[in-house]
């Protein structure tokens, strides 16, 4: 029947919605920002440990539709090991990927995040995908306690 | 007479339209109706032959959209019976009806100590121009609680009145929940203390035949274009002695009976309320939405609304997980409700994806959502145009969804 909503939720979005990875809330963080979709209530906090510019580590608590929760859950998994400079890239890379031109998507790079690929046909979805990486974002620049995406 | 839903659905050109290549199934009625062909009708005569602006010039144009635009005011007075014309103010929307209240009615008559009660189950239009107002002339807000089925808890109610009560501004019929609220009774128990009631009635109005004689509110409000009419007017329904002995909201031309640099009268109701060039079209087009409903009857409309609200929530009752938000025994044809962990967005999406439109979200009503601890719902509401057979379609789509979610 959902034939169409194949390319949004695909089997790993569903994996990562029922089983979100790295969902708790973690002691001893280096940095925690809240990250907040007003229009949609979707909410959560992103923690991050640090050891000098490289994060070691990243968990989330939080609640949000499936398509919010796969990405932060994926989100946290990856950026694990990056350095800042490497996660900055990957948001820039996830931000082109959902809201850019197909064209300049660079698959090699986005690798398991090409499942939200999907979200680009979709215009009312895009900030669900994209609220992880803002939050992530705004804990990388250590600027603000909180952010919203409207 | 059987009602005559085939008919009235070739009166809504939309209802033609294929979304996804499926037909439309539209249940997003609570946040705005679709408009029948009679009310873009009534929009593209004006601008063809009749338009210029109203209450201005003596030319043939100014006049003729001057008489079709008070007729508009007319057709309101009649479809509401209210006692006089003067009784109908043209807003933008209920929400800024709310707005003109708390800035007139509200600064001249609400001080500091004094109590204005809203209750529980309030969209953002009637709480945040109150808080705005109390926070500004240190009034205090009180919010009347309800029952977890969503209905008022009166005695709790009337246990807020008091000396130093104000107002009572309730909403008429729940947007987020569906409730009609006992407004007779509200309204009897705060006349009893010399209370002034205003009704939000942005919900009710398309569902249900209002008197307003006969309720003897003091204030009601709605948009129009949830009343199958264009965006961007509403109506402002007061009583003549209190719109009077109110000062005006905004300034401007229209509303003023001489200028001069030292100091200004004002025009007479109903124009004291209506500065400015007002949304003529759409005003006009208010009154080509009234003209369409008397063709049907707002009773029928009710009775037919009812039945499709009695459907749906029979079949929805059957969904294993499915919980209803909002069980008031007196309801309108609002079906909110969520599906466990799954997220009222997803169920959105999916939907759209089989072309049924529903709201998924907070409803512009956040302490609704925070009473039943969920961030959003999902939301269907029913129109005059829709049918059982859309209903099948949305049962059948939520039972797939929450297979898919598994």
């Amino acid at each position: 029947m959902f034939e169409d909503l194949r390319d949004l939720y695909q089997e790993v979005i569903f994996d990562h919605n029922r089983n979100p990875r790295n969902f708790y809330v973690m002691e001893n963080y280096d940095r925690m920002v809240e990250g907040f979709n007003p229009l949609c209530g979707d909410r959560l906090t992103l923690f991050l440990k640090m050891d000098g510019d490289l994060i070691t580590d990243a968990s989330f608590q939080g609640s949000g539709c499936a398509i919010s929760t796969a990405s932060v859950s994926l989100m946290t998994e990856i950026v694990k090991g990056k350095t800042e400079a490497e996660a900055e890239a990957l948001f820039k890379t996830f931000h082109e990927m959902t809201t850019g031109k197909e064209e300049n998507i660079n698959f090699e790079t986005v690798g398991k995040l090409a499942v939200l690929a999907g979200v680009r046909e979709y215009p009312a979805r895009v900030k669900c995908a994209t609220l992880a990486w803002h939050t992530l974002d705004a804990a990388l620049k250590n600027e603000q306690q909180s952010i919203s995406t409207e | 007479m059987t009602y005559p839903i085939e008919k009235i659905r070739a009166d809504f050109p939309i209802l033609n339209e294929k979304i996804r290549n499926k037909p439309l199934v539209y249940l997003d009625n609570a946040a705005s109706c679709q408009k029948p062909q009679a009310v873009i009708d009534s929009i593209v005569k004006l601008y063809s032959h009749d338009y210029a602006n109203v209450h201005r010039g003596v030319h043939t144009l100014s006049v003729r959209s001057t008489d079709l635009f008070e007729a508009a005011r007319e057709k309101v007075k009649t479809f509401m019976n209210a006692a006089s014309e003067k009784e109908i103010i043209f807003v933008r929307g209920a929400t800024d009806a709310i707005n003109l209240i708390a800035q007139t009615y509200g600064k001249a008559n609400i001080h500091a100590g004094d109590e204005i009660i809203i209750t529980a189950m309030e969209h953002h239009s009637n709480i945040v121009p109150w808080q705005m107002l109390c926070e500004e002339k240190g009034a205090i807000l009180k919010v009347a609680p309800m029952t977890s089925q969503g209905e008022l808890l009166m005695p709790e109610f009337e246990a807020l009145l008091n000396s130093k009560t104000k107002l009572v501004s309730v909403v008429h019929m729940s947007n987020a929940l569906g409730t009609i609220n006992p407004v007779e009774k509200i309204i009897e128990l705060a006349h009893a203390r010399n209370i002034p009631v205003l009704l939000d009635g942005a919900q009710a109005i398309p569902h249900t035949p209002v008197d307003m004689q006969k309720l003897d509110c003091d204030f009601y409000v709605f948009s129009g274009h949830k009343l199958y009419a264009p965006t961007g007017v509403g109506v402002l329904y007061g009583k003549q002695s209190l719109l009077e002995a109110m000062p005006p909201y905004q300034g401007g031309g229209d509303m003023i009976r001489t200028v001069t640099f030292e100091k200004s009268t004002y025009a007479g109701l109903p124009l004291k309320f209506e500065a400015g060039t007002p949304s003529i079209a759409e005003v006009i087009g208010l009154g080509a939405a009234i003209d369409y409903l008397n063709t049907i009857g707002m009773d029928k409309i009710a009775a037919y609304e009812a039945e499709l609200l009695a459907y749906a929530t029979q079949a929805a009752l059957k969904i294993d997980g499915l919980k209803i938000i909002g069980e008031a025994k007196e309801k309108g044809a609002i079906l909110s409700f969520t599906l466990g962990k799954i997220h009222p967005h997803d169920i959105g999406t999916m939907l759209d994806s089989l072309g049924i439109a529903i709201r998924a979200g907070h409803h512009c009503a956040m302490p609704v959502m925070d009473f039943y601890k969920v961030p959003a719902t999902a939301r269907a509401s029913f129109a005059m145009y829709n049918t059982k057979a859309e209903i099948d379609v949305l049962i059948l789509g939520i039972k797939n969804l929450i297979e898919m979610f598994g």
